[in-house]
């Protein structure tokens, strides 16, 4: 893991806080992958923005140029992810995930 | 059999096979000259120096201080070394996420076991048990409840599942009935758990 130098620049535009986003729907079946299963393809909405960092998935295997990514924290409601429940009350549990831009979709 | 094998095996027993594999791979990368016994035995010793009180300043220091609270929500490393003096100047970034009335925030790691070392040291065996990685996303109320910790129905529940460079601590709700009491008194009253968010800081 790591910040990436200030000359790193993401290829991907830069989402606005608030921004409602899809998780990718992508199973790759190696690789030092941070995006969790339980959030592919659920809908959230971007909260925070944390700045340029290095692709975990390149890091891990050492490469020596890892692709620059745009860091977000993202917001889940419950519902949208697990479907309603019988132990949480709906509407007010929230699940919030770190993610690489390379795995959202903004939705329009 | 010598001394170092007794000691291996009593080591296996008690541990377990990872910990003899943990081992093996150290012993290899020191003879290969890739790391260094020393500098080994000083990162553990810097490992030990980490204790939850440490986290436990910093809320209590939040508390007290309007500014450093504003300062820990938005710059947490610089708070961390403004406070405590430790540099985290590698590794993961350190986020504070603040407890309201409103909103309860809880730590997880679903991936793996991310935890803030930096300030509360190493994680509890349950915090990196599969049990709690899996169940915390999907029923944290049920969770909560096993620490004891009733979250009102009207207060939003917040899962900061810590999936890539950041390393969260909870900032609790300063208990009631706690004025009177000075930072180092208030520090005393919060626990790891209170900073992981599993538990709360009992008003007095």
């Amino acid at each position: 893991m790591a910040r990436a130098d200030g000359t790193a620049v993401p290829p991907g535009k830069l989402l606005d806080i608030g921004a409602a986003v899809r998780v990718a729907s992508r199973f790759p079946n190696n690789g030092h992958v941070r995006t969790p299963y339980y959030l592919r393809g659920k809908r959230g909405r971007v909260v925070r923005y944390f700045g340029v960092f290095l692709d975990p998935t390149a890091l891990a295997v050492g490469a020596e140029r890892p692709e620059a990514c745009h860091l977000y924290q993202v917001q889940f409601e419950y519902d949208e992810v697990w479907g309603p429940a019988l132990s949480e009350p709906s509407g007010n549990t929230m699940i919030v995930a770190d993610l690489f831009d390379q795995w959202l979709e903004e939705m329009t | 059999m010598n001394a170092v094998q007794d000691g291996v095996t009593a080591r296996v027993m008690q541990e377990g096979r990872s910990a003899l594999l943990m081992q093996a791979v150290t012993d290899l990368l020191i003879r290969k000259g890739l790391i260094d016994a020393g500098c080994l035995a000083a990162v553990r010793r810097e490992i030990d120096t980490r204790q939850p009180m440490l986290g436990a300043r910093l809320a209590a220091r939040a508390w007290t201080d309007e500014r450093f609270r504003e300062l820990l929500l938005t710059d947490a490393k610089q708070a961390v070394f403004d406070e405590l003096g430790i540099r985290i100047s590698q590794g993961p970034e350190f986020v504070v996420v603040e407890n309201t009335p409103d909103r309860h925030h809880v730590i997880v790691c679903t991936l793996c076991s991310c935890y803030p070392k930096a300030v509360l040291g190493l994680p509890p065996e349950w915090y990196k048990s599969f049990a709690y990685r899996s169940r915390m996303v999907i029923e944290p109320r049920a969770i909560l409840r096993k620490f004891g910790t009733e979250i009102p129905v009207g207060t939003e529940i917040h899962v900061m599942d810590s999936t890539a460079d950041m390393r969260y601590m909870v900032l609790p709700l300063r208990p009631r009935g706690t004025s009177h009491l000075t930072t180092d008194e208030l520090a005393a009253l919060v626990s790891r758990d209170d900073l992981i968010g599993v538990t709360v800081p009992r008003d007095l």
